[in-house]
């Protein structure tokens, strides 16, 4: 019992939090500070981040299923809930609004756009991925990069969403919104990984063949991881679009998802705090560059590259590489002073990886 | 019918450009295992080489072969250089470590390449000089051929079969084909492999700086997002015609160059929108994927051990 | 002509070799038996710069070589015939041939050479245009030690050359090694049939878990009781 209190506590602690970030972050302001706007932008881009990268992660870091197509999935959330919010949401809100009141009508209706968002998204990723995830590496890679670019270009003549001169949105997002859907996303995708499923997705990025030796139905849990990434990543879509307040397919080209795939490797595949951090170092970086006094300023996406392919050279196997940043952290990095353990999609030498043991296999040997 | 031969012309040179692009990409993926997300601003850097070199050497101001000629072997080397630079420096420390480490470098630097041109170049697109005095023949009927259209047909062929003699024919293309399917092997019989996948970077990015300045003839406006979109459809050319495997470029990109052609020209009448024409490359790629995963000439045997 | 020092090798955090010395004198074959997984590849494999030491010296004629690449110790006289065969499955027979006199100029002296390897192969001859991945797995160990060659090695690593092959092809290959030493080519043959190892080298080493545990004359291994239990099945 005492862990369920005390998960309850810490439920509890993370909603006053938010309820007071969000009112810190709004225009009001909390006890007479506010966030200046452009901060407040830079927070909201960051939480909607980390619910794409966290989500990309159970599929390409902890399963090994190379996507490239994770901005596809956010953009069918952002534009069927944004269909749905645009059309009927008014009409919905004035007659729902007499029985329960206006705000809860609307963020009744916002939360159902959500979930609408989420499983449109959903439904495009099972069928995405039924007939691509029988396909590995490379291939896979660039047909869920394929089939992303179909959806946009699908999306772009439809003109019932503007098609390609852009979809004006209302502006229904909020910090409270965004921080309560980035702590969910982190809880779901932490409770798979920590389950029976997890241990099964893992064991695919480890070892296909084995895996499915073992009995595992491979093709079951990867259809499984990859339909609730995109369920995630159309969830981020929707808070993404309600928050711009306008759509435009521009938002969800190739470049994108190579953004989503970034904020992983930089984290560290594998690494749940990492795909975190790594929303955040890549939300943040561009902006921080723009500080850069005078002419400098001009060349901030020259040096953020430059910047990209330097921390790849110089940790190649991501910031956190499969470590969980946390308390004990510290802790357990001078225990085991080896850091990172061999994982084929982490990142690590593939020297390292390359030979099955010598040693081992000739204590196989002399064991028999 | 008229149009109908018009739209395979205009179709094939759009694909002999994106076949000469995607040579590049399936050749380093053949050697290096690596999707070279850069390989599409290469043929921009080439174009824009060959644009600067027009100006400085004087072939702006008006039609002349020799210009045409220099322009584009110039564009060439330089692209060449630029591609050997990017493997030692970024791709060469990194080729030990794991797929999607190369990966995000490749995308890196990518960006790098065009921020970097767009920051000292600004966005906006240039008119490339004509270096060709542009003229039209009738075929038969109602269907022509430009100048220009010959001209991207002449050099590309001749430029493929001179890469299929280096590959076949040649020490050093014996060299990349047995790199391509055993490294250690290959290190095992003297090869300097690390000369050779250098080599095939080469190789590639002239190519692909061939395809830039040939582009430019035919279409002649460049700006330094152009390797993008082409880049892309370049790599899905390698793919569907097999990654690693030189013909399956070749046919990859005039297939994807045809279908493109005639969904701008035929689409509406069966209710396709031309908007459909950046997606047709990817609807044919997954097509065939799903049925025949090593693409088009790709060899059904894994090769690589 | 080829000495180790004290050589370690790790994978990782794992240790392959634990300080093994040997040496090999020029004219002789020297063979290198253990069970599978002792680290006889990795032994060969460090020996011709695949892998680096991580302690230790490896000279050949006087000069230090660990941690060289690959290519420039085949200039040096270095070959080898790697474990699994490694032929270019994707080239021909001939390809093949030719990319082992890869580092060689004189045209002339390179076809005679092939000529030789088709005398002593004669079933490579047959096939000389046909691509390597269809050759049957003794031709193909007779491709890769006769592509090996190509190179006119001082010293030609054999690794496992009869690993899966019928009992006549075996033979087939170790009349082939006779030969090569017969033309004075140094050999260093690393085998887990020591049975057909010890009946034709000089003198052997026995690696155990990445130790070299004992060394001699062939002859003598091949009679001492503790080889014949563990590794002659007797």
């Amino acid at each position: 019992m005492p862990t369920l209190v005390k998960r309850l506590l810490a439920a509890l602690v993370i909603v006053l939090l938010l309820i007071a970030m969000n009112s810190y972050m709004s225009e009001a302001g909390l006890f007479g500070f506010g966030v200046p706007p452009y901060y407040a932008r830079v927070i909201m881009l960051a939480g909607i981040n980390i619910i794409l990268a966290v989500s990309l992660n159970l599929i390409t870091g902890f399963t090994g299923q190379f996507s490239i197509g994770h901005a596809g999935f956010m953009a069918v959330g952002a534009y069927s809930s944004a269909y749905l919010t645009v059309y009927y949401a008014q009409a919905w809100e004035r007659s729902l609004g007499g029985m329960v009141g206006g705000s809860l009508a609307h963020a009744l209706i916002f939360l159902l756009a959500i979930l609408v968002g989420a499983i449109v998204a959903a439904v495009a990723g099972l069928i995405v991925g039924i007939p691509s995830l029988r396909l590995r590496g490379d291939y896979l890679a660039i047909v869920t990069l394929g089939f992303a670019e179909i959806i946009r270009i699908v999306i772009l003549n439809i003109d019932k969403v503007g098609g390609a001169t852009g979809f004006t949105v209302p502006g229904y997002t909020n910090f409270l919104w965004v921080g309560a859907f980035a702590v969910i996303t982190i809880v779901i995708v932490y409770n798979i990984v920590h389950s029976d499923v997890g241990r099964a997705l893992v064991s695919i990025r480890e070892d296909e063949l084995a895996a499915e030796a073992m009995g595992i139905n491979t093709t079951h849990y990867k259809v499984l991881a990859f339909v609730i990434s995109s369920a995630l990543a159309g969830m981020a879509g929707v808070l993404f679009g309600h928050y711009t307040s306008f759509l435009s397919t521009n938002d969800f080209q190739f470049i994108r998802s190579f953004e989503i795939i970034i904020m992983i490797v930089l984290g560290g595949m594998g690494s749940l705090t990492g795909s975190v951090f790594g929303a955040i170092v890549i939300t943040i970086m561009p902006e921080l560059l723009r500080q850069l006094p005078g002419d400098l300023s001009r060349y901030r996406l020259v040096v953020y590259s430059a910047l990209l392919i330097l921390i790849m050279l110089t940790r190649p196997q991501g910031i956190l590489g499969t470590r969980e940043f946390g308390l004990s952290w510290l802790k357990r990095a001078r225990r085991r002073p080896e850091g990172d353990k061999p994982v084929g999609t982490g990142g690590v030498p593939i020297a390292e990886q390359e030979p099955p043991s010598a040693i081992d296999r000739a204590k196989e040997v002399k064991n028999q | 019918m008229d149009t109908f031969v018009q739209q395979l012309i205009n179709g094939l040179t759009i694909g002999a450009i994106y076949a000469l692009i995607a040579l590049g990409y399936t050749m380093v993926y053949g050697i290096l295992r690596l999707i070279n997300f850069a390989h599409g601003d290469i043929y921009m850097v080439g174009a824009f080489v060959g644009y600067f070199l027009a100006f400085q050497l004087g072939f702006a101001t008006g039609p002349s072969l020799v210009g045409l000629t220099v322009v584009l072997i110039g564009s060439m080397i330089a692209a060449a250089l630029v591609g050997m630079a990017i493997e030692r420096f970024a791709y060469r420390p990194i080729r030990k470590y794991a797929r999607m480490t190369t990966l995000i470098t490749a995308i890196g630097v990518s960006l790098l390449i065009e921020n970097l041109f767009v920051a000292r170049l600004g966005a906006a697109p240039r008119a490339f000089p004509q270096l060709l005095r542009e003229q039209s023949y009738t075929l038969f009927g109602n269907a022509a051929i430009s100048k220009s259209q010959i001209l991207i047909f002449a050099v590309s062929i001749a430029l493929m079969i001179l890469l299929q003699w280096v590959i076949f024919k040649t020490k050093v293309g014996t060299a990349m084909r047995a790199v391509s399917f055993n490294l250690n092997s290959a290190k095992l019989m003297g090869i300097n492999t690390d000369f050779i996948i250098s080599f095939t970077f080469a190789l590639g990015s002239a190519l692909a700086a061939a395809g830039g300045v040939l582009t430019a003839q035919y279409n002649p406006q460049i700006d330094p997002l152009m390797g993008i979109i082409t880049g892309l459809k370049a790599f899905v050319a390698a793919v569907l015609g097999g990654i690693g495997n030189v013909p399956g470029a070749v046919l990859g990109g005039l297939l994807i160059g045809i279908a493109e052609t005639f969904v701008v020209g035929y689409g509406q009448n069966v209710g396709v929108p031309t908007t459909f024409r950046d997606a047709v490359a990817f609807a044919i790629l997954i097509l065939v994927l799903l049925f025949r995963p090593t693409g088009l000439l790709g060899s059904t045997v894994q090769e690589k051990v | 002509m080829l000495k180790l020092d004290n050589v370690s090798v790790n994978y990782g955090a794992i240790e392959a070799l634990t300080g093994i010395s040997m040496h090999v004198e020029q004219g002789e074959v020297v063979t290198l038996i253990g069970a599978n997984g002792a680290g006889k590849t990795t032994t060969l494999r460090t020996i011709t710069g695949l892998l680096q030491p991580r302690a230790g010296s490896i000279t050949f004629e006087g000069e230090e070589i660990g941690g060289k690449p690959t290519h420039k110790l085949v200039a040096r006289g270095i070959s080898m015939s790697p474990e699994g065969r490694g032929v270019f499955a994707n080239l021909s027979v001939r390809e093949n041939l030719r990319m082992g006199a890869y580092l060689r100029k004189n045209k002339g002296e390179i076809a005679e050479d092939m000529d030789h390897a088709f005398q002593m192969f004669p079933r490579l001859k047959e096939r000389e245009a046909q691509k390597a991945g269809t050759l049957s797995g003794g031709e193909q160990q007779m491709l890769a030690i006769g592509r090996a060659l190509m190179s006119q090695p001082r010293l030609l690593l054999l690794d496992e050359p009869s690993l899966g092959l019928a009992p006549l092809v075996v033979h087939t290959i170790f009349e082939a090694i006779d030969e090569i030493r017969g033309k004075g080519t140094t050999i260093l043959l690393v085998e887990q049939n020591a049975h057909a190892a010890l009946g034709h080298s000089d003198r052997a080493y026995v690696l155990e878990t990445g130790r070299i545990v004992m060394e001699g004359p062939s002859k003598d291994l091949a009679a001492d009781p503790r080889i014949k239990e563990a590794y002659l099945g007797e």
